[in-house]
């Protein structure tokens, strides 16, 4: 009893800011070099989420200044619509706080945990508080704060607020201090700002590195990506315990109405269905669903066939896009890129594209780039955890040009990038880094690559074509000096006039020669098939 | 045969040039040295090489490597006639190996194409190699109560110590003063020629032994026939019992594929095959030496009996089946197992007296 009572001593709530807090490597926190690379990932996903919703072409300025010390001071400023004052403190220092988490639309942040996790990463580090400067108007005020998270009760605690003045019309800005590592790579910040450039091709983005150089990666279209319309979720997709909290919370009436109003594609028909299947009278009380009889409904929703949910609240790149945002970063000689129609996994509607670009600035006999994109979002690590280079590795290259060991990703001078957009991406864990292995995603990544694959071989074996015609001329440009003066000295004959004569008849055979290549293969091969019938003939 | 080889080669540089210049693209015509062009000839029992050739233009890009090789051989053997100088067919592909300017081709990698280049020029030219002044390297020891006259000197076989008159590649050149012998042993083997010799097999017996070390070079060919046909001498063969022992005696009786195109002067009709047949295995209790047959032995032995040549020979294939049935070969030097004279002492002289022997 007294054990008990000393333990309960010690029992108490936990906060999430204080879980993060020691678990950082879940939300992407592991070292100081990925710090970086995640705190700036997620002030740049959420000023690109603002700026789409509303409407604003995206132009985002990413700085990052070397304090010494392995501490660097990070200010990401956008254009975006700005937040209102009494928010900013709840999003920038509150965990799990947002617009995102609970509405079923493509969106990149979804569970509104990223920006204020770099805000109490700089605090654990630093122990300096975020900047955040935010303005919705032209004539509106710009809102300055100095912000922390009390990470115990998980509530912002305000350090400084202000008012100042900002030339900008509207935006938000933020200014961290951290601890971290600078360096350059495939997972480095310099990567991640380029593959969003190339998966975000509306976007403008000005980045200035800790060597105070600039570089700038332009719009290539002012186009906005579609607008992701909301959708409700898919019955196919909830989860029992989903499903209970639903329907404790729901003002419906009866159970018949709480399906056909809070879900996708459930009409009353398929509401009947449903609940005939689960054995629940259609006029039970949402609110009087006992945990078994849930459990019920969750049987009846899998027997019944529902139509599959609308797919137009996914917003894809876009085949020409995909292209055009390669053809901006990567030098290749070749492009090609396949947007596939939407599917459906677990009642989830998601959409696969792909681009391939090869030649070019490549090395040659490297395996391949491969960029994945979730959400329009680059995903820098964990590629071997990834979906996407599972079902690289599954598909046979050596067809479409690429050299391929067994299980292992293609080598050749080329990259890939594969994009995953839907309402719900489902990611390996917390920090977003891999997509998981459902069979129907790996099913539709696949069809996608296949389906470019195809257009590269068709480029690969033109080029080879070409190359080895080439080769053929030269083979007898070179032969003909040999040829003549193995002839001069036979014949005697003077060997000048025989190389002239003979360049004379390649000059006009040149197209002879090309063109009848292949019968004169068969016609060699036929020759010296019948080879020597013993190996050991005379000498 | 009739225009001198320097002649010949001329003639066929300058048939290629007249095209060239004509505007036409040269080709050269060679008759397809493969078994698939290979004729028996019943009536001579001769392989000889049938109609079908290939043509060869430079304008192809399979075939202008081997219009160049055959080209570079030409003009190497063309040098050497003019300076009367002969060289081996290694040399050859010395004087005609290097690196074509401005690739990574080398004119020739291995010998076997130069040799292949040279063939293909006898074809062309219509003369032996030993006529384009190119030789093989000399291969083959002989012994036995024989005079001869080579380049003025006088040779007398008997008289050559343990080595043996080694046999030059060619022996056009060669005359007989004096022969004295009632037939000849050729074996594929030197180890077992130099029993016979230290045996003075050949003194005992009244005979010549020849040996080469592996193929019959053709300078052996050449000189076997010669003893054949100028002195009427019964050529008895001795090899291995296996299917490689047994296409010796092929080619030398019938000719061989790639030479298809010298038939004539190479083969020799009153060839026998003394052994080691399958008989002797049993006869002679070589039965504990048997060696297991390869997937390769069987193969060359599924060949051997369907060559036109053997197939309708009764006694010949009795001997595939029964070698077939024992899936087992022997070597000659297996009967040292019954004491190390015991071949130039009893097997020979018993076989040799008894007529056992194949045709």
């Amino acid at each position: 009893m007294a054990i008990a009572h000393e333990l309960a001593a010690q029992q108490r709530e936990i906060s999430v800011s204080e879980f993060f807090a020691k678990n950082r490597h879940l939300l992407g926190f592991d070292n100081k070099k990925k710090a970086l690379m995640t705190t700036i990932k997620e002030a740049v996903d959420n000023s690109l989420d603002a700026c789409e919703e509303a409407d604003i072409l995206p132009e985002i300025s990413v700085e990052v200044i070397d304090m010494g010390n392995e501490r660097f001071r990070v200010i990401v400023e956008d254009n975006g619509p700005g937040i209102v004052k009494k928010q900013i403190p709840n999003i920038f220092a509150k965990l799990l706080y947002g617009s995102k988490f609970h509405r079923m639309r493509q969106s990149r942040g979804q569970q509104g945990i990223g920006i204020s996790a770099s805000v109490m990463y700089a605090q654990l580090t630093t122990g300096r508080s975020a900047k955040i400067t935010s303005k919705i108007g032209p004539k509106d005020q710009a809102h300055y704060y100095e912000l922390h998270v009390n990470v115990q009760k998980n509530i912002p605690e305000i350090v400084k607020e202000d008012v100042v003045e900002w030339k900008k019309e509207h935006g938000t800005r933020i200014e961290l201090d951290i601890e971290a590592n600078y360096a350059g790579g495939n997972q480095s910040v310099d990567e991640y700002l380029k593959e969003t450039a190339i998966a975000n091709p509306s976007c403008t983005i000005i980045y200035t590195n800790p060597k105070a150089e600039q570089s700038i990666f332009p719009r290539v279209s002012s186009e906005l990506p579609r607008k992701p319309k909301e959708i409700k979720p898919h019955p196919y997709g909830v989860e029992l315990g989903v499903l209970m909290n639903m329907l404790r919370f729901c003002e419906e009436r009866t159970i018949q109405s709480f399906l056909t109003n809070e879900f996708s594609k459930v009409g009353s028909g398929a509401a009947q269905q449903i609940l005939e299947n689960a054995a629940i009278p259609p006029q039970t009380k949402p609110r009087e669903m006992s945990r078994e009889m849930v459990e019920r409904l969750v049987e009846g929703i899998k027997k019944t066939r529902i139509q599959n949910p609308p797919t137009d609240c996914l917003s894809p790149i876009g085949q020409e896009l995909v292209e055009k945002g390669l053809q901006k970063e990567i030098s290749a000689e070749f492009y090609a890129s396949v947007t596939r129609s939407p599917a459906v996994y677990r009642g989830n509607p998601f959409q696969i594209e792909v681009g391939i670009a090869y030649g070019g600035n490549h090395p040659l006999d490297q395996p391949i780039r491969i960029m994945r994109f979730a959400n329009r979002v680059p995903l820098l690590y964990q590629q071997s955890a990834c979906a996407i280079t599972r079902s690289i590795i599954q598909t046979s290259w050596r067809g479409y040009g690429l050299e391929q060991s067994q299980g292992a990703i293609p080598s050749g001078p080329c990259t890939i990038m594969v994009h995953m957009a839907s309402v719900w991406v489902p990611f390996t864990s917390e920090s977003k880094e891999a997509i998981a292995h459902y069979p129907e995603i790996i099913k539709e990544i696949k069809l996608a690559v296949q389906e470019a694959g195809r257009r590269l071989s068709i480029y690969v074996n033109k080029k080879k074509r070409v190359a080895e015609q080439q080769e053929r001329v030269n083979i007898f440009e070179n032969y003909i000096p040999e040829v003549a003066d193995a002839l001069a000295r036979i014949s005697g004959a003077g060997k000048e006039k025989i190389i002239a004569a003979m360049r004379k008849m390649l000059e006009k055979n040149k197209e002879y020669i090309q063109a009848h290549q292949e019968a004169h293969r068969v016609e060699a091969r036929e020759e010296e098939e019948p080879a020597k019938a013993g190996g050991f003939d005379d000498e | 045969m009739n225009k001198k080889p320097k002649q010949a080669l001329e003639d066929f540089g300058k048939d290629l040039v007249k095209e060239v210049l004509a505007n036409r693209q040269p080709r050269m015509v060679v008759p397809i040295r493969a078994l698939s062009n290979v004729t028996f000839n019943k009536k001579t029992e001769t392989l000889q090489l049938g109609g079908r050739s290939a043509e060869r233009n430079f304008f192809n890009v399979a075939h202008a490597k081997k219009f160049l090789q055959t080209l570079e051989v030409a003009a190497a053997s063309k040098n050497l006639l003019e300076e009367g100088k002969h060289a081996s067919l290694r040399d050859v592909f010395y004087m005609v190996k290097r690196t074509i300017p401005n690739t990574k081709t080398n004119i020739v990698d291995e010998q076997a194409e130069s040799d292949d280049a040279i063939q293909d020029l006898e074809l062309l030219t219509d003369h032996s190699r030993e006529q384009l002044n190119i030789n093989a390297n000399k291969m083959g020891s002989v012994a036995g109560h024989v005079v001869i006259t080579d380049k003025g000197d006088e040779i007398d076989w008997s008289r050559m110590g343990s080595g043996g008159w080694s046999i030059p590649s060619n022996v056009e050149e060669i005359t007989f003063k004096r022969v004295r012998a009632k037939y000849v042993i050729y074996m594929e083997k030197a180890a077992v020629w130099e029993r016979l010799h230290e045996d003075k097999f050949w003194d005992k017996q009244n005979c010549i032994i020849m040996s080469s070390q592996g193929q019959t070079t053709r300078g052996i060919r050449r000189l076997l026939q010669r003893l054949s046909i100028e002195h009427q001498l019964p050529i008895y063969v001795l090899a291995d019992f296996d299917p490689w022992g047994f296409y010796i005696y092929s080619v030398l009786k019938f000719g061989s594929i790639n030479l298809a195109h010298m038939a004539e002067s190479m083969t020799l009709g009153t060839a026998r095959f003394l052994g080691i047949t399958a008989d002797d295995i049993e006869n002679y209790g070589l039965k504990k030496h048997l060696i297991a047959f390869k997937d390769v032995d069987m193969k060359r032995l599924e060949q051997l009996q369907n060559y036109e040549w053997f197939r309708d020979n009764k006694e010949w294939q009795r001997q595939f089946k029964l070698m077939k049935s024992m899936k087992a070969k022997a070597e000659i030097q297996a009967l040292s197992s019954r004491g190390i004279s015991f071949i130039t002492e009893k097997y020979l002289p018993e076989k040799i007296r008894k007529g056992e022997f194949l045709e």
